[in-house]
């Protein structure tokens, strides 16, 4: 049995433009002391379908549907109080920005304490102790000492160390991160990732791992879902995603970052245009009007997450026949421009 | 912060002169009232007049006069005597300032009180019926004014002329010192607290409102809730800690206005105050009681304004000074 499975989850927000379908129909599932990546760019819906699972987007505006199973629960059905039992103790998460997400008018080892405390009936000094005990796991110099520092006090790696330190406290047993690197220098990055990874070698907790970097992943998880417009639109095993990817979304986000193998003279890709409202989605695939390979029938045609042929663990969503996606990959990774592959490969009507 | 608070106190000092040099100009050089002739009774002559001109000084040039006050004020903390009463200017407001004082304390907690609570109820519950309802009220209370909001008070709850007569209540100019009676001291300004704290209390609970709003969009709020954090102490510890840094800031200021005489309500409920002084003294044109009640107005708004910047450094470590 997974340790969480969250299944054919939407979350709805009511704004004053419209409805935001922020997550329209995601399903995945942690194995325990397993990882998984959640790629996609802002907007694609991976924050506000990690945010649900521990309950954080509950609001007068939302709206959920799905469920959300963990530990034989179904999350989005607890009540608050039972929620807030998981929060912290069960799924711990880490956000985005160490700089705005410790209290700046509390200790450091204050908010451990308190993290401690939310939890277990312990004196405030075994609290403490297990506040440095923890600083130190994740290599804070004089754990001792800087446990009385204030946030301010911390550089942003540091302080992103003690928000991992706070959330592992009670040892989790999934760890849900919200693009933990994105705000800190490229070197401080390295070494977040590297402390993730070994505190979930040496602690067995499951990590999520949440990004628009495919980079950030490649190295630290088991598996990796892709996420478009709000809908996962491919997922499979970390090397087979990286061997054949077979989404054109994929390939740009593949194209999109620098490999040390790649020929020198080889230009970044970028993928046009920019993620569509989830608002007004668009018709069909909602992936179409950026794709360089749409053809007129995928413009009213919405694809389904189906097994890429051969493949129990590789889920595709897009209408291009497989040889075709087969064929275009090719001519991708040998680094052709999309247009030229395009050229060079028959795309037949769209529909499979 | 030792050197901080000297430096701010000698910029203090330069500040009180300042303000007694406006004062004294307006009361002074431009001068509303002569004060000799409101002296000198009915149909005076001018010898007359001139007399208590070169008694109180006033035939002096303006700057001796002017030099002499400064003078006796820092190095004899002599205010000079009223024209009116002839007594020292400062016996005269520490007489009337354990008024003003009872006034502010009593009013600072019914608003605080009232204006917090609303104020976190209406962030919290926001746009629901009760945030509007409060919200809308609140505007009421603001535009209401003091003297208006003091009449109605009386008119309605006064002991003896009350609509609804409110026994246990002090009516008009029943204000007893606490030292005498802390019974009758409280039953007297139980309508001046409230009538003082209604304005108060609506715009600190706008002010909390707001703040806590932006407070809890911040990321160390997900960070709290995500700890698993009951929400009560998500709202306090974590939200409210951070959004009442404004709140004191403004509080600080109110107090220090307020020590200097809550001029309305304390001449509709006729409390000997300072507010009550400085009016008497300004319809009378007795210009050292004016001047005194003045520069104390200003020392109170000026001392409040260093305790809330040094308290800053307290609420917010991340101020160094």
């Amino acid at each position: 049995m997974p340790l969480l499975e969250v299944r054919d989850l939407r979350v709805q927000f009511e704004t004053d433009d419209g409805i935001v379908r922020a997550v329209d129909g995601v399903s995945y599932s942690v194995e325990e002391g397993r990882s998984l990546g959640i790629v996609g760019e802002s907007g694609s819906g991976k924050s506000v379908t990690n945010l649900t699972v521990l309950g954080l987007t509950r609001a007068r505006n939302s709206k959920f549907s799905g469920e959300v199973i963990f530990g034989g629960r179904d999350l989005l059905k607890l009540s608050e109080d039972e929620l807030r039992e998981v929060r912290g103790e069960e799924i711990a998460m880490i956000f985005q920005d160490p700089l705005s997400s410790l209290h700046p008018f509390y200790r450091v080892g204050e908010q451990l304490i308190e993290a401690v405390r939310a939890h277990h009936d312990v004196s405030k000094k075994a609290a403490r102790g297990r506040a440095v005990e923890m600083l130190q796991l994740v290599n804070i110099p004089e754990p001792r000492s800087r446990v009385d520092a204030w946030p301010h006090e911390f550089s942003g790696g540091m302080r992103q160390r003690a928000m991992i330190a706070m959330a592992l406290i009670n040892s989790p047993k999934l760890l849900i991160a919200d693009e933990p690197t994105t705000a800190l220098d490229v070197t401080v990055q390295a070494q977040i990732l590297e402390l993730i990874e070994r505190l979930q070698s040496e602690t067995g907790t499951a990590v999520i791992m949440i990004t628009h970097d495919l980079g950030v992943v490649a190295e630290m998880t088991h598996e990796i879902a892709v996420m478009y417009a709000g809908r996962i639109v491919e997922r499979a095993p970390t090397k087979e995603l990286f061997a054949s990817p077979q989404h054109p979304y994929t390939w740009g986000l593949l194209r999109s970052i620098p490999r040390l193998d790649s020929p020198r003279n080889e230009e970044l890709v970028p993928i046009d245009g920019r993620p569509p409202s989830l608002i007004t989605r668009p018709p069909g695939c909602a992936f179409h009007p950026r794709c360089p390979f749409v053809r007129e029938a995928h413009k009213r045609i919405d694809p389904e997450l189906e097994p890429v042929d051969g493949r129990r663990d590789h889920d595709v969503a897009c209408l291009l026949s497989q040889q075709t996606r087969a064929d275009l990959w090719q001519h991708l990774a040998a680094g052709e421009a999309p247009a030229r592959a395009r050229a060079a490969v028959p795309l037949g009507e769209g529909a499979e | 912060m030792a050197r901080y608070i000297v430096r701010r106190l000698l910029g203090m000092v330069l500040l009180l002169i300042l303000v007694s040099a406006v004062t004294f100009v307006i009361f002074n050089v431009f001068p509303s009232t002569d004060p000799a002739a409101l002296r000198a009774g009915r149909q005076p002559t001018p010898e007359v007049i001139e007399a208590i001109r070169r008694d109180l000084g006033l035939d002096r040039p303006k700057i001796v006069q002017f030099g002499d006050y400064i003078w006796d004020v820092f190095a004899h903390q002599d205010f000079g005597k009223s024209y009116v009463a002839n007594v020292e200017v400062l016996s005269q407001i520490r007489e009337n300032l354990p008024a003003t004082i009872s006034l502010t304390i009593g009013g600072v907690l019914v608003w605080l009180t009232f204006g917090l609570s609303v104020g976190i109820i209406s962030a919290v519950k926001h746009r629901s019926i009760l945030d509007r309802a409060t919200i809308g009220l609140s505007l009421i209370a603001i535009s209401a004014p003091v003297y208006w909001l003091g009449l109605v008070a009386l008119y309605l709850f006064a002991p003896d002329f009350g609509v609804f007569g409110l026994g246990f209540l002090g009516g008009q100019g029943s204000y007893v010192p606490f030292s005498e009676d802390p019974l009758k001291w409280a039953q007297s300004l139980i309508l001046p607290w409230c009538v003082l704290a209604t304005a108060f209390a609506a715009v600190y609970a706008r002010l909390l409102r707001g703040s806590l709003l932006d407070v809890m969009g911040e990321d160390y709020i997900r960070t709290a809730r995500a700890k698993g954090l009951a929400e009560r102490s998500v709202i306090l510890k974590h939200g409210v800690r951070s959004a009442i840094t404004p709140v004191v800031t403004v509080l600080g200021l109110d107090i220090g206005i307020l020590l200097g005489g809550a001029i309305l309500t304390e001449s509709v409920f006729n409390i000997p105050g300072i507010g009550r002084l400085a009016y008497d003294a300004i319809t009378r044109g007795d210009l050292p009681i004016v001047q005194g009640t003045v520069l104390f107005g200003a020392f109170f708004i000026i001392i409040m304004n260093l305790i809330v910047d040094v308290l800053y450094a307290f609420l917010d470590p991340r101020v160094r000074y």
